[in-house]
């Protein structure tokens, strides 16, 4: 039928229905791009409003910190004529006395008190106390009467330290994050040495790890070469080996290395029964640095073997029986020729390894102790314990953009679509 | 991979090392698993073997510890055995409270991540999708941000929005958590799947529904499932989302444990793993089944 064939009008294909066919390709691509989009969409904004907003919102308290700026607000705009040198001037007093007077009224003063300790360490007691006296105070001149309360309140440098706290946004936590600290004059200065935890903490967190990532890779690469070049039958038996504690709970494993390492647990035992030590020299391999890289090394080591091992299944063995007729050694044929392909994998597992160790909480928490601890079981501190917020928060940030480094990295070099699971 | 009749004794001697040291490798990963297993039927409260244990003397081994996980918490835990004990446990036991809630979170999270992830992976796994690094990056990074962040964010924002210590809090969250499993092996299925198919089965009539329930699910549903074994076992096991996001009713199996070995440690915290290690072994062979089913329905082995 004539009506049938492709008119051909005005330069151009046409579809049947007289719509230029480059036109209607570019809708078809657009309507399969947006049918793509709508079956991604679900989950993409479910991922959005449950796991992206809430970490954004967090991470918004590291640098936001209205409770004591609010509390002191008459305060905060009476110091902002203050040179910062001698004692502030009486309306400034009289500001505070105000302010002192409404915190404790709609008890606000606790958390402020709180938060400025954070700070200035040992004045949360300053505030609250004077916050239960302020009210006999009546009139002026404010400055005797608080001072009179507490001769604390004299000090040119506390002055300081208010005015900077009543500021809502402050890069304090990272500061605090990173040791360091806001003198009264708001230069930035180190902490004194007995407060230097995070930094010394973010090295140890940095240096277990790389332990663990090495360890994995020592211990995981001659078991994935083992398993890639064992015939099928034997290799699919011994890959039960590594792929059962992969899916065995993680705190079951934490709990049998409990029983393992403890002094009087199974390793212990076994070494003075053998002989090898006494009753009294039993090893502490737990409650340290030593039970938190044993421990992570075995939980994470499937994750080195799984990528190593599906790389090596794909490497050609005719490339090192060439190399080994060209006169190179077993030794170099291997070193040369063999480990250079596996690389990939390698860096894959390591990679993984590597940020799956550096968040790591649970089992530093139940075999760390003291010198075992990483930097999550410190965030997890102040988010339970101290409370202090603001720090968490700062700590998560330094802690989660290295991972995301390390994720764009593992992204550039792996591509998360090639991430093998089991 | 067999030692060569020429080997000098030097590469002989290499074969071997190798071996043994790949022997106490593989040792080092499994008997921490294994060595739980006889330590759960102690009949002592210890963590270690006991003088009659080794020389294998009966009475050195109970189930005593396996009766405790039905026992702690009930009302009368020495009323006569029957239906009457059976509900004081089930109501009452703190463990049998605490697997309920696993069970629970566990099956309703995965039942979320499995439905979002597929559609999602179905999405992914099209050609023309724009942006497709950036949205896979995105839709991974659940389980690439450290757990304390992601739990202390949770945390936060739920107890704003009214959603901490409910089950519906936990459940999202451990959804949340399990659905880069579930898109990681589903489009791992999909990259070899035959388009044609599809356009086969629309041009014999089927609609867009029909196509995806008769030819694509049957296609991807070893994918399917082994993401959500995944996306099941990652709730089952996750426990800093449950510290921080659950009271008391919503504990699970695994917050139990935790405040076992950090509180009151016993060796009914043993005798679960060897319920929980029983547990994997079970998902460990499905696994394999489903993979080698996979393997034939695809042709990419003989079976």
């Amino acid at each position: 039928m004539a009506d049938t064939t492709v008119p051909v009008t005005g330069g151009g294909l046409q579809t049947i229905d007289g719509v230029p066919l480059k036109k209607q390709l570019a809708r078809a691509t657009r309507q399969s791009k947006l049918r793509a989009l709508m079956l991604v969409a679900p989950l993409g904004i479910f991922v959005l409003v449950s796991f992206i907003y809430p970490i954004v919102l967090t991470l918004t308290r590291s640098v936001h910190s209205p409770v004591f700026g609010a509390a002191f607000h008459r305060t905060a705009e009476a110091l902002q004529s203050w040179d910062g040198k001698d004692l502030p001037s009486e309306p400034v007093w009289e500001a505070f006395v105000a302010d002192m007077k409404e915190a404790r009224a709609n008890r606000t003063i606790g958390k402020a008190a709180t938060r400025f300790n954070y700070d200035v360490p040992g004045t949360r007691s300053l505030f609250t106390r004077t916050a239960r006296k302020i009210r006999k105070v009546k009139e002026g001149p404010y400055k005797e009467a608080v001072l009179e309360i507490n001769k604390k309140w004299g000090d040119p440098q506390l002055w300081g330290y208010i005015k900077q706290n009543t500021a809502p946004y402050t890069a304090g936590f990272y500061l605090n994050a990173l040791d360091r600290k806001y003198d009264y004059t708001g230069k930035i200065e180190r902490q004194p040495e007995v407060r230097q935890i995070y930094v010394p903490l973010f090295w140890r967190t940095l240096l277990l790890s790389s332990l663990v990532m090495a360890s994995c890779i020592i211990l995981g690469f001659p078991v994935a070469y083992l398993l890639a070049h064992l015939p099928l039958r034997i290799s699919n038996l011994l890959m039960i080996l590594v792929l059962l504690p992969f899916w065995t709970s993680l705190l079951v494993r934490t709990t049998s290395w409990i029983a393992l390492l403890q002094t009087q647990g199974v390793i212990n035992d076994f070494l003075v029964w053998v002989g090898i030590i006494s009753d009294q020299q039993r090893l502490q391999m737990m409650f340290n640095a030593t039970g938190t890289v044993i421990a992570m090394t075995h939980i994470l080591l499937p994750f080195m073997i799984l990528p190593l091992y599906s790389v090596m299944k794909t490497i050609q063995p005719s490339y090192v029986r060439a190399a080994r007729s060209l006169g190179a050694t077993q030794w170099t044929a291997f070193w040369r020729v063999y480990v250079p392909q596996t690389l990939p994998g390698v860096g894959a597992g390591s990679i993984l390894v590597f940020i799956l160790a550096i968040g790591y909480y649970i089992t530093p928490a139940l075999v760390g102790g003291q010198s075992g601890q990483l930097i999550s079981n410190l965030i997890a501190y102040h988010m339970q314990k101290s409370l202090n917020w603001g720090l968490a928060a700062a700590l998560s940030t330094i802690l989660l953009f290295g991972v995301l480094g390390l994720y764009w990295l593992y992204n550039r070099l792996v591509g998360v679509d090639n991430m093998k699971l089991g | 991979m067999a030692l060569p009749a020429h080997a000098s004794t030097l590469e002989t001697v290499w074969y071997y090392a190798f071996r043994v040291f790949c022997g106490f490798v593989l040792i080092f990963l499994i008997l921490p698993i294994l060595i739980i297993i006889p330590l759960s039927f102690n009949a002592e409260p210890y963590f270690s073997f006991t003088e009659g244990m080794l020389s294998f003397d009966p009475n050195a081994y109970s189930l005593r510890w396996y009766a405790d996980i039905l026992e702690n918490g009930m009302v009368d835990p020495n009323a006569a055995f029957g239906w009457d004990w059976f509900k004081d446990s089930w109501n009452n036991a703190q463990w049998m409270h605490s697997l309920r809630n696993s069970f629970i979170i566990a099956t309703a999270a995965t039942f979320v991540a499995t439905t979002l992830g597929t559609i999602a992976a179905l999405g992914l796994s099209q050609s023309n999708l724009p942006y497709r690094n950036l949205i896979m990056g995105l839709l991974i990074s659940p389980m690439i941000v450290p757990i304390i962040i992601t739990s202390a964010a949770r945390f936060f924002f739920f107890s704003k929005v009214g959603l901490s210590q409910t089950y519906l809090g936990i459940i999202l969250a451990h959804a949340v958590l399990g659905t880069p499993f579930v898109v990681i092996t589903v489009t791992a299925t999909l990259v070899g799947f035959d388009r044609s198919l599809i356009r086969a089965g629309a041009s014999l009539g089927a609609d867009p529904r029909t196509v995806f329930f008769k030819v694509i699910m049957p296609l991807i549903l070893p994918g399917v499932i082994s993401g959500a074994l995944f996306a099941f076992i990652t709730s089952f096991d996750e426990v800093v989302a449950v510290i921080f996001l659950a009271g008391y009713e919503q504990r699970t199996i695994p917050r139990q444990m935790w405040s076992g070995i950090r509180e009151q440690i016993s060796p009914t915290i043993l005798a679960v793993a060897t319920i929980l290690v029983l547990m994997s072994v079970m998902l460990l062979t499905v696994l394999e089944l489903l993979r080698r089913r996979s393997e034939r329905i695809r042709g990419l082995s003989p079976g």
